[in-house]
């Protein structure tokens, strides 16, 4: 549990430090100026759908340091056996890592207001994390062909867990990238779709981190006990 | 409100933005059924909390009858007894307290206490509502299913709770975990609302520390509950894995019935972490709101400024940030390394500090005070009564000696119960009787209301009061019978029967204030804009109760914070937050600090 308590520690000590900046030398019960925006004591000038994503990534943030903390927890177990990590796992966050980088293409296309960037850029974004999510459905193909079943090691079953809920964030994220799609296919000026980019740019980002850290766990955790990997499981047999 | 801003040079100010694009109901339905308006959503979540919330106390009074009449009722059998624990339990917790704090007030209060027109997001808004009673619905037919609703106790720990034995453990268990998840889901996006529209939202003037502490609270009790419910939604998952694909998240190697289980190595403590992770802040989103709500509720009927305003502020700051990392102090039984036990005792008696703090501040406040003995004023002075009681014995509980053999009795029955179950509800009916003058126009019915209080309060002292005896002598909680047991003497049978007749008591007065809410619907005395003479904004709409858009035709503009009562050399005893220096009697627009 270090890991999550670590992580929510950053997120609440950022939170109440930042409260606790904007209370620290206010004396409400003299003060009596008429009535000064609120922005000029300090809330944040931003959108507030910014504001509402910021805060998921918050909510997103603890899920996934939940997971990890229960990954380690669940490791120190003496049934545990480490999956080796599939080759396809690299191509794959290759194919994310491309997905972002089409994301912040669109949103510098957003910026200068060239609508045909942006279209390009969606669809190559879309393409890229559909690839994404086929690739990672292929692993699970391949690793339960090979007998790496959900059930068959606690490391298994972490791996199908955490890849499946960050593959259902990306869906999430879809819904959004298919809404602007298709708003931009029916003609939106860049204006009226700028917005939905940056945010997406933001989330695709986001996501692409938490992958980063999910392939980081599975590849720094060493194997132990059992060192088979798909190619060699004619010798070593399947897992259990 | 528009999703969208159309150019990133012409977003304009959230609080300069005079008139907001607000959806507009045609028919009845799009008003009272499918409304995004944020007060409707709020009575929608208050009225289903509070349905749900009468199924979790008749649970309890038929757990009553069989603790103080053992033997006597035939439809009360182990199994039963123990689905209606867990149930009892659960709804109380999450489904009743959460939803009402958060959705029913949180809802309802902070756009009208704020300034603003609506929540930022409507419709995400409405939708958060339709999950959640979705949630409950699935809840509720977990009593119906072949084997019942679970009854694994409203902690749910593995194994026993997803084994054969255990009540519910194919269908109820199922049900519960799923209506968990979907409950979670529906408050995240309610969560977003209220925290995103406290930042962005507040009307011109409304600086952070203008805002009534019943804002600070909720808001503080929200960003908490997002943060927290992701570890209630992994172990559900999880435990849902284990039980339906047999994976060993959980679950150990078990021979059960003299069969090998297919599970192996799975960690129970890896859930108890987990679920304590969101337990131990969850007692604080239910205790953040009310402290809110309780401060103001002393402020308005003392007619005083709540005493350390800011040091209020800090506290609910300090305590949402504690309430983080004391979270084991719910395992000492566990068999953890004893120097985590050192540090959560220590982490739990440190929070003690801005919690008393606190108490402090409402009975300083209440110091000379001109109190008005109304109803919500009972409540709140009942409440500070209750929660001191129920905070002192969390103090026992949090060293880890005592709470060893005290851990399994009657005693944390009765400290949570004091603690998070009566003092909060307290809260919510001083709360209803607060505000239900602006919610429907109307006063609630006075007599019944200190009726209401008294037999309340009394009552459940006299519940939990005599509890904290039957945990020194070790009476255990959560067991069916405790009969022939030596160490359990006659007469703690006979204080058993008498807490049942207390119990049944004071739940059947419930009746009185049910009758109460929809009497003085039709025939309260109408209340007027303002009947308590508060500051807020809430008490400043144009109409009451408030149309859609809150506040007609300009958004009101504060230069005040909201607890200007009795200010020295003041005609009136009171000064509403928008109203301008100067404009008063006697008020020079000047104040010395």
């Amino acid at each position: 549990m270090t890991t999550v308590l670590l992580v929510l520690v950053a997120i609440m000590g950022t939170v109440v430090w930042w409260l606790f900046r904007q209370t620290i030398n206010v004396r409400p019960w003299v003060e009596r100026r008429p009535g000064e925006n609120v922005l000029g004591d300090g809330a944040l000038s931003l959108p507030p759908v910014k504001v509402g994503l910021g805060v998921f990534l918050a909510v997103a943030t603890s899920l996934f340091a939940l997971l990890i903390s229960a990954y380690y927890m669940r490791m120190a177990g003496a049934d545990w056996t480490t999956l080796a990590v599939p080759k396809a796992l690299w191509l794959n966050t290759g194919v994310l890592v491309l997905s972002s980088v089409a994301m912040q293409w669109t949103r510098g296309a957003a910026k200068r207001g060239a609508i045909a960037g942006v279209r390009i850029g969606l669809i190559a974004t879309g393409v890229f994390t559909f690839g994404f999510l086929a690739g990672q459905l292929w692993v699970w193909q391949q690793l339960s062909a090979s007998g790496y079943f959900v059930t068959a090691n606690p490391a298994n079953s972490f791996f199908y867990l955490l890849t499946a809920l960050h593959g259902m964030h990306l869906l999430g994220g879809l819904w959004v990238w298919a809404k602007t799609t298709t708003r931009v296919a029916r003609g939106a000026e860049v204006g009226a779709v700028r917005l939905s980019v940056e945010l997406c740019t933001v989330y695709w980002h986001y996501l692409l981190l938490v992958w980063l850290a999910l392939f980081a766990l599975l590849l720094s955790t060493p194997p132990r006990q059992n060192s088979c990997t798909p190619d060699t499981i004619a010798i070593c047999g399947p897992a259990r | 409100m528009s999703y969208v801003a159309h150019d990133e040079s012409a977003f304009v100010r959230p609080a300069e933005t005079e008139e907001m694009e607000l959806y507009h109901p045609k028919t009845f339905i799009g008003k009272y059924i499918w409304s995004q308006d944020a007060k409707v959503i709020g009575i929608q979540y208050s009225i289903t909390a509070i349905a749900v919330g009468l199924v979790a106390l008749v649970l309890s009074g038929i757990m009553r009858l069989q603790l103080g009449f053992p033997n006597t009722f035939s439809f009360i059998d182990p199994s039963n007894y123990l689905q209606f624990v867990t149930m009892h339990g659960m709804i109380m917790v999450v489904y009743l307290l959460t939803a009402l704090f958060l959705g029913g007030f949180g809802n309802y209060l902070i756009p009208l206490m704020i300034g603003a027109r609506d929540m930022v997001f409507p419709y995400v808004n409405m939708i958060s509502y339709w999950i959640y009673l979705f949630a409950v619905l699935l809840l509720m037919a977990s009593f119906f299913v072949p084997g019942g609703s679970t009854g694994a106790g409203w902690t749910l720990y593995p194994p026993q709770a997803i084994l054969e034995g255990t009540p519910g453990a194919h269908w109820g268990i199922i049900l519960m975990l799923v209506s968990l998840a979907f409950f979670i889901i529906g408050f995240t996006m309610g969560g977003l609302n209220y925290v995103v529209t406290v930042l962005q939202a507040r009307t011109r003037g409304m600086t952070l520390m203008r805002m009534p502490l019943t804002i600070w609270g909720i808001f503080m009790a929200t960003i908490l509950a997002l943060l927290a419910f992701p570890a209630l939604f992994v172990s559900a998952i999880m435990m849902m894995l284990d039980l339906t694909l047999g994976t060993s998240f959980f679950m150990p190697a078990l021979v059960l019935k003299g069969q090998q289980m297919d599970h192996s190595g799975g960690s129970p403590v890896l859930f108890q972490h987990l679920f304590w992770f969101f337990g131990h802040p969850e007692v604080y989103i239910v205790a953040l709101p009310a402290f809110g709500i309780v401060s103001d509720l002393i402020a308005v009927h003392a007619r005083k400024n709540i005493f350390g305003y800011r040091m209020m502020v800090w506290a609910i700051l300090a305590i949402g940030g504690l309430s983080f990392i004391v979270w084991a102090h719910h395992m000492y039984v566990s068999g953890m390394n004893p120097y985590f036990g050192f540090f959560f005792a220590t982490t739990t008696l440190i929070i003690a500090v801005p919690t008393a703090l606190k108490v402090y501040n409402w009975v300083l406040t209440l110091w000379r005070g001109n109190i008005h003995f109304t109803v919500p004023m009972l409540f709140a002075i009942g409440f500070i009564f209750t929660f001191i009681n129920g905070g002192l014995t969390g103090l026992f509980l949090g060293n880890v000696p005592v709470d060893l053999p005290l851990s399994d009795t009657m005693f944390v029955v009765a400290h949570f119960h004091m603690v998070m179950a009566v003092s909060p509800i307290l809260v919510i009916f001083g709360a209803i009787y607060h505000w239900y003058p602006k919610v429907t126009g109307r006063m609630l019915n006075d007599s019944m209301g200190k009726f209401h209080f008294w037999v309340t309060f009394v009552g459940t002292y006299a519940i939990y009061f005599p509890m904290h005896y039957l945990g020194f002598l070790g009476v255990p909680r959560r067991y069916y019978a405790v009969e022939n047991l030596d160490f359990i003497p006659q007469s703690a049978h006979s204080l058993n029967a008498t807490i049942t007749v207390a119990a049944l008591i004071v739940g059947a007065i419930q009746v009185v204030f049910l009758y109460n809410l929809v009497w003085s619907y039709f025939r309260g005395k109408p209340a007027g804009d303002n009947p308590w003479q508060a500051t807020t904004l809430e008490w400043q709409t144009a109409h009451t109760p408030p149309k859609h858009g809150n506040f007609g035709q300009t958004l009101p503009v504060v230069y005040r914070w909201a607890y200007d009562y009795s200010v020295p050399g003041v005609d009136a005893d009171f000064i509403p937050q928008n109203q301008p220096p100067g404009t008063s009697a006697g008020d020079t627009g000047e104040k010395s600090s």
